[in-house]
């Protein structure tokens, strides 16, 4: 059977499905920089769960962004040639999908609660490695890292024990094995 | 103070000089007072005053367009900048090289909102390949070099620096334009071989290819055109071309066959739809080319050549990408096809040729003709014969003349024709015209304008008196916004909503306060004579030409339907358009 051509992409359903992609853009440490970037996604209509920026270089004032992003691995693969194309771009890849990667992310967590409420968030609190960084009679402040499915998790649970206030990083990544990026 | 110090706006005017610049286009004002002062003090760049930065944006543009080199303007702080921005979005769509020099307020008062004061970095981010705002004067000279290099490399573009006044004046070290090698910009020129393989393995193999190529060949340079037309030759495929790639390819040709798309030819457009190959170099496959994407060219495997990576399969999916400039490829391609022993299926060829034939016979760009009123299509046409002898270059406005020029003026090189595409800008044409005019002083340049367009740049008649530049500004005067019009026709029930052109100004007269040359045509018989008679004027001429109001532009597909349901002049009375299409542009 002759093979279909590229372009009846309608006639097959594998492009229509949305998936999560990280992101990892090393960019020159200039400004604007990031404003570039972050209006591509507005400009385009791409969407942003989340981000986290830093110069990573202090040498070379290079900084490495980090976009959670959503979209069908067409929209995906237009947004890695779109980021590309911005002059002060290094590298764009995907963690998902050109280098696997691992990924964590950090949340500070307000819970505020006395008794036996509290008494369950600190017990829980250990079981997900959260640190306690701030404390009052009534109030504990948890540091919490890991995945964003972890946190997630950890958050879910302080909610009916007193949680009140919530600041997370977004999440940054990096690939997996000896390869650098 | 050693000798290589040098102001800030000294330096600006050295690096255009270095950077080979000859002209710029401009207007004046507080913040940039400093440059204009150093130009005032050399002869090497000369200046050209507009009468709206718009004009001088759409002037960059059709020097870049025509010589193939940057395009430069130079505009104040503030309103000097906004008022470029249409002309710098209409460069991005079109992929022109330019180079926009605005002032900038002093940098110590950047951010209090003083007087014409605006964020332009943040205003052109989108529609400017690349903006610089430059606070040390130690960095202009390079950051101005940088700005040629991205402006004229990879896919071209407009670049904007912006300069605050104090940079300006502040004494600093001016380096000259090295090969800079920049720390993240490098476009890839070389095609893959192994993609150029898998292409040439599909061409040889085709039993109905075609060539649909656009302006990225353009702006690959003369040699794109000269290699694409040798490829042409040696292969005998079908070629069309997209609206910005006219002239790539001699209409003359028979293998050409006119231009594809919404306003396209039928045998182009079928001849898309129905091949099992086709070779986009330089293209994009925008949504006027494509018509409805699902239903486009559903049969054929795709070769897709372009600088841009983001291009490639953004619209759609394509077999083999090749990334890399026309004319690299090009040249690669005609290499690995002559190695080949016998590419080709003759025979199949020649069937192809046979059926597209068939669809020629069709003859799409036909229109009824009148001894009454002057077509407008007859207009272009006798435009076209009296003036193809000579070196004439083409600029346009945006609507039905748009159209019809594009289908029935015949363009042989490249580099001849200007036109908004992507963006569409009414109001381009006569600006264009100015900017070629300065760049090819005894050519003749010919603005083919609608009535409405021309009212959107009027005042740069002015600017060609000024400096007796003698474009001809050719207007198809059907008193409508005929596009409009002919949309509302189609999609509105003929409810013509603002689109008829109330209150227009006699264009003779116009003409002739300006200080220009006016002629009116009313009469079919008297047009010869009548565009001889603007041709022989030496100086600027408006030609009214009044033709048919009512004139549709076909053929047609309809927004949202395939390639092969066109309307064409003998079925356009049972035409319709889906619901889905009303809702696309
Ligand atoms: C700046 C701008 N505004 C609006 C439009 C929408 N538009 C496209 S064609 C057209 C009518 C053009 O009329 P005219 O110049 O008389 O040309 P005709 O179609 O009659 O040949 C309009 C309003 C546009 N393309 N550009
Ligand atoms: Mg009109």
């Amino acid at each position: 059977m002759p093979q279909q051509p590229a372009s009846a992409y309608f006639l097959v359903d594998k492009h229509s499905r949305e998936t999560r992609a990280t992101l990892s853009i090393l960019v020159d440490n200039e400004v604007g920089a990031l404003a570039r970037v972050v209006g591509l996604f507005a400009g385009r209509g791409y969407n942003i769960e989340s981000l986290t920026v830093a110069e990573t270089d202090h040498l070379r004032h290079t900084s490495r962004i980090t976009i959670v992003t959503r979209g069908t691995a067409d929209v995906i693969e237009q947004i890695k040639a779109q980021l590309g194309r911005l002059i002060p771009v290094h590298r764009v890849i995907d963690l998902a999908v050109d280098k696997p990667g691992v990924e964590r992310e950090m949340a500070l967590i307000k819970v505020v609660g006395e008794g036996d409420l509290r008494a369950e968030a600190l017990r829980l609190s250990k079981v997900f490695r959260a640190r306690v960084i701030d404390i009052t009679h009534t109030s504990f402040t948890f540091e919490v890292t890991g995945s964003p499915v972890k946190i997630e998790a950890f958050i879910e649970l302080m909610v009916p024990l007193g949680l009140v206030e919530l600041s997370r990083t977004g999440v940054v990544a990096i690939s997996r094995g000896i390869e650098a990026m | 103070m050693s000798d290589k110090q040098l102001t800030g706006a000294q330096i600006v005017v050295r690096a255009l000089r270095d950077q080979g610049v000859r002209h710029i286009f401009g207007y004046p004002g507080g913040a940039v007072l400093p440059i204009y002062d150093a130009l005032f003090q050399q002869d090497e760049v000369e200046h050209v005053l507009v009468r709206h930065e718009q004009g001088a944006a759409h002037a960059a543009e059709g020097y870049a367009r025509s010589t193939g080199k940057a395009g430069v303007l130079l505009v104040t702080s503030g309103p000097g900048a906004t008022n470029a921005v249409t002309g710098l979005t209409d460069a991005m769509m079109d992929s022109i090289p330019l180079v926009c020099i605005t002032g900038q307020v002093p940098t110590h008062l950047i951010g209090s909102d003083a007087f014409q004061e605006c964020d332009t970095v943040g205003i052109t981010r989108t529609c400017t390949k690349h903006n610089f705002l430059v606070k040390d004067v130690d960095d202009l000279a390079r950051v101005l070099h940088d700005a040629f290099y991205i402006a004229t490399t990879g896919r071209p573009g407009p670049v904007v620096v912006d300069i605050p006044k104090d940079v300006q004046f502040r004494l600093g070290e001016y380096v000259g334009p090295s090969n800079i090698l920049h720390r993240t910009y490098r476009p890839r020129k070389e095609g893959d071989p192994a993609r150029i393989a898998q292409a040439i393995d599909l061409m040889a193999n085709a039993r109905r290819p075609v060539f649909y190529t656009g302006g990225g060949v353009i702006n690959s340079g003369t040699r794109a055109s000269q290699l694409l037309r040798e490829l042409v030759a040696l292969t005998g495929f079908p070629i069309t071309s997209t609206l910005m790639g006219l002239g790539a390819f001699p209409a003359s040709d028979n293998k050409w066959l006119g231009m594809l798309g919404m306003h396209g030819t039928y045998e182009a457009n079928l001849a898309m739809n129905r091949c099992d190959v086709m070779i986009n170099i330089g293209a994009r496959f925008d949504d006027r080319v494509t018509g409805r994407l699902d239903a486009f060219s559903p049969g054929s495997r795709k070769i897709h050549v372009d600088i841009d990576p983001s291009s490639i399969n953004k619209n759609v999916r394509v077999d083999v990408p090749i990334l890399g400039d026309c004319a690299e490829v090009l040249a690669a391609m005609i290499e690995a096809w002559k190695a080949r022993e016998r590419p080709g299926d003759a025979a199949a060829l020649a069937q192809w040729w046979q059926q597209i034939e068939g669809w020629r016979e069709r003859k799409s760009l036909a229109y009824q003709a009148s001894t009454e009123t002057i077509k407008p299509q007859y207009a272009v046409e006798r435009l076209y014969k009296l003036t193809r002898e000579r070196k004439t270059y083409i600029t346009t406005e945006v609507g039905q003349h748009q159209m019809w020029a594009a289908q029935h003026y015949r363009f042989e090189e490249p580099n001849r024709w200007m036109t908004s595409g992507g963006l569409g800008t009414m109001g381009y044409g006569i600006p264009a015209a100015v900017g070629v005019q300065v760049a090819h002083p005894d050519a003749l340049v010919i603005d083919i304008a609608g009535e409405a367009s021309v009212q959107m740049t009027m005042q740069e008649l002015s600017t060609a008196v000024q400096y007796r530049l003698p474009i001809k500004i050719f207007i198809l005067n059907n008193e409508y916004m005929g596009m409009v019009r002919q949309w509302q026709q189609l999609l509105h029930g003929g409810r013509y909503a603002h689109s008829y052109s109330e209150a227009l100004p006699d264009f003779v007269k116009l003409a002739e306060a300006y200080g220009a040359k006016g002629i009116r045509a009313i009469d079919p018989a008297d047009l010869d004579a009548k565009i001889m008679e603007m041709i022989d004027h030496d100086g600027p001429v408006v030609f009214d030409c009044m033709v048919d109001k009512l004139e549709n532009c076909l053929p047609m597909i309809p927004s949202g339907a395939p390639h092969d349901e066109m309307i064409l002049p003998d079925n356009q009375e049972s035409a319709g358009v889906s619901d889905a299409g009303k809702m696309l542009v």
